[in-house]
């Protein structure tokens, strides 16, 4: 469990929530392109197909790049500093912000290869997709 | 229809940055300037037929009419410019698009910001919108506010940090050499009245010895939020001759927007920046080795070193060696951001960007004082915005 701010979520992003719930990544992929998309859209950017499916992932990838913040963003993460903010490029293709937990902030390298993790926020029902060292 | 030779800028008119204002109101700073940039091209307002502004926290929308009426203006060309960083530069060459297609003749760009003073609250206000301790319920929102406020992602240190690891990854980079620029900026500040460090020296060490903020950035290589406000006054070629001050002709003007989020933005070698600092260069004729400045955004040290090699100053990942070996400051071989930069002028909110536009026109005019290149001919101004989201590029003759 870890106090940050709570991801609103809409209709069209609901199933990514469900799924972090049931520890598990998804991914939109488009049925007529096949491109993978992320963060979630109503049409493909690829092909503007509205034909866009849920699909698992990996949950593997690498680090694009990070920094470690030593003063919090936002006063909530206030406890969490230093954290490690990443931009992790999944196997699959797409890049997504994420954080990196599970090891010291002097070992987070690029192209370090990590796994997905869940981590619960605080006063709410949402689970969070974070990294950890593969 | 190319822009080149259309329109220039013949009125210039800053509200130097300060930590705070007073109690003015966002529409006192930007008339004030406003004013005082017509005068300054020795127009009257009634000479202003094109409004140009950005959005303002506080007035949910109809910011030009606002403006507009308490100016005493009724434009024939109202536009608001919504590009972050890139929104002062962005203004330029839409002013001078509406004097080509024959919307208006001379048109008004207005930017700034307030700040006051901390209150018994303990929150500073600006005109920016206050930070939700909880994201706010709104369910048309930014996406990032689901995928990445959530992980820290917020503001702006986090992005350009996360930049300059990369940078550093792929190319090669030392804290010294990010430092380099921060520190001949201030130099340049030193020799420049309206800059809010003119009077504070900055050595390298300084630089390093400040607080890490986010791995690598210290945070004297961070912009620091000021108040303050700049106008322009971009008038149509068969008007220049009116004008009381030499023209800065608009020559090339680029613009790209490639992503919101940061983890959407393209690889190194092909930022927004290349793309709109080509489109400049190549409307206007020139290349960058003919550029007397470059007037460049520095929200911080590491957007400089990405720009130059992006616009083409320097050979791809080589920036950090040619800031180390060029003096960049005004009396140096190669001249950046001659007014102080952000960094060491001054961000205030637009008026930030757009302080690199007013310092070209200037040097272009001739009154960059104290700190004036000699016999310049062209000057390259850039704006960015969002972290590296949005950019504008802009070429400055003193000849048509």
């Amino acid at each position: 469990m870890s106090a940050r701010l709570i991801p609103p979520s809409t209709e069209l992003t609901q199933p990514y929530w469900d799924a972090t719930r049931r520890e598990q990544l998804v991914i939109q992929q488009c049925g007529d392109c096949a491109d993978r998309i992320f963060p979630p859209r109503a049409r493909c950017p690829n092909c503007g197909s509205a034909q866009l499916e849920w699909q698992p992932v990996s949950g593997r990838g690498v680090i694009y790049t990070y920094t470690v913040a030593h003063r919090a963003p936002h006063p909530v993460l206030a406890e969490q500093c230093p954290i490690t903010i990443a931009v992790v490029e999944l196997e699959e293709g797409p890049r997504m912000i994420s954080n990196v937990t599970g090891c010291d902030p002097t070992d987070v390298e690029v192209g370090m290869s990590v796994q997905v993790a869940f981590e619960a926020i605080d006063d709410s029902d949402v689970v969070l997709p974070v990294f950890k060292p593969a | 229809m190319s822009l080149r030779g259309a329109a220039a800028v013949v009125g210039v008119a800053e509200r130097p940055p300060t930590r705070y204002t007073g109690e003015e109101t966002i529409l006192e700073l930007l008339s004030g300037v406003a004013v005082d940039a017509v005068k300054d091209a020795g127009f009257s307002l009634s000479d202003v037929d094109g409004l140009i502004v950005h959005p303002i926290g506080g007035l949910p929308g109809f910011v030009p009419a606002t403006v507009a009426e308490f100016l005493g203006l009724q434009p024939t060309f109202a536009e608001v410019v919504d590009l972050g960083g890139a929104t002062g530069a962005g203004m330029v060459w839409r002013a001078a698009a509406a004097i080509v297609s024959g919307q208006c003749t001379s048109c008004l760009c207005l930017t700034g910001t307030r700040r006051r003073r901390r209150t018994s609250r303990g929150s500073a206000q600006s005109d920016s919108p206050r930070r939700p301790r909880s994201i706010q319920p709104s369910y048309d929102r930014s996406p990032q506010a689901e995928f990445d406020y959530p992980y820290g992602m917020i503001g702006a240190n986090v992005g350009y940090a996360m930049l300059a690891t990369r940078y550093t990854h792929e190319y090669g980079l030392t804290d010294e050499q990010r430092a380099k620029v921060a520190v001949d900026q201030r130099l340049n500040a030193n020799a420049n009245p309206a800059a809010i460090f003119q009077d504070q020296p900055l050595s390298i060490d300084d630089v390093l010895a400040s607080e890490v903020i986010c791995e690598p950035l210290h945070m004297l290589e961070i912009v620091m939020p000021a108040a303050g406000a700049a106008a322009l006054l971009v008038t149509a070629a068969d008007r220049v001759a009116d004008a009381r001050q030499a023209p800065a002709w608009l020559l090339g003007a680029g613009e790209a927007v490639t992503h919101s989020s940061f983890a959407q933005a393209p690889n190194l070698d092909a930022t927004g920046v290349g793309i709109a600092a080509r489109a400049a260069m190549a409307q206007a004729g020139v290349t960058p080795g003919d550029m007397g400045l470059a007037s460049l955004y520095d929200c911080y040290t590491i957007m400089v070193l990405l720009t130059l090699e992006e616009a083409g100053f320097c050979p791809r990942g080589e920036a950090g060696a040619f800031v180390a070996s060029h003096d960049l400051t005004f009396a140096g071989d190669f001249p950046i951001n001659t007014h102080g930069g952000q960094l060491s002028f001054g961000q205030a909110g637009m008026a930030g960007g757009m302080s690199h536009v007013t310092e070209a026109v200037r040097q272009i005019q001739g009154r960059g004082g104290d700190r004036q290149i000699p016999d310049l001919e062209l000057a390259y101004a850039h704006g960015n915005g969002g972290i590296i989201a949005e950019q504008c590029g802009l070429v400055f003759g003193a000849d048509r």
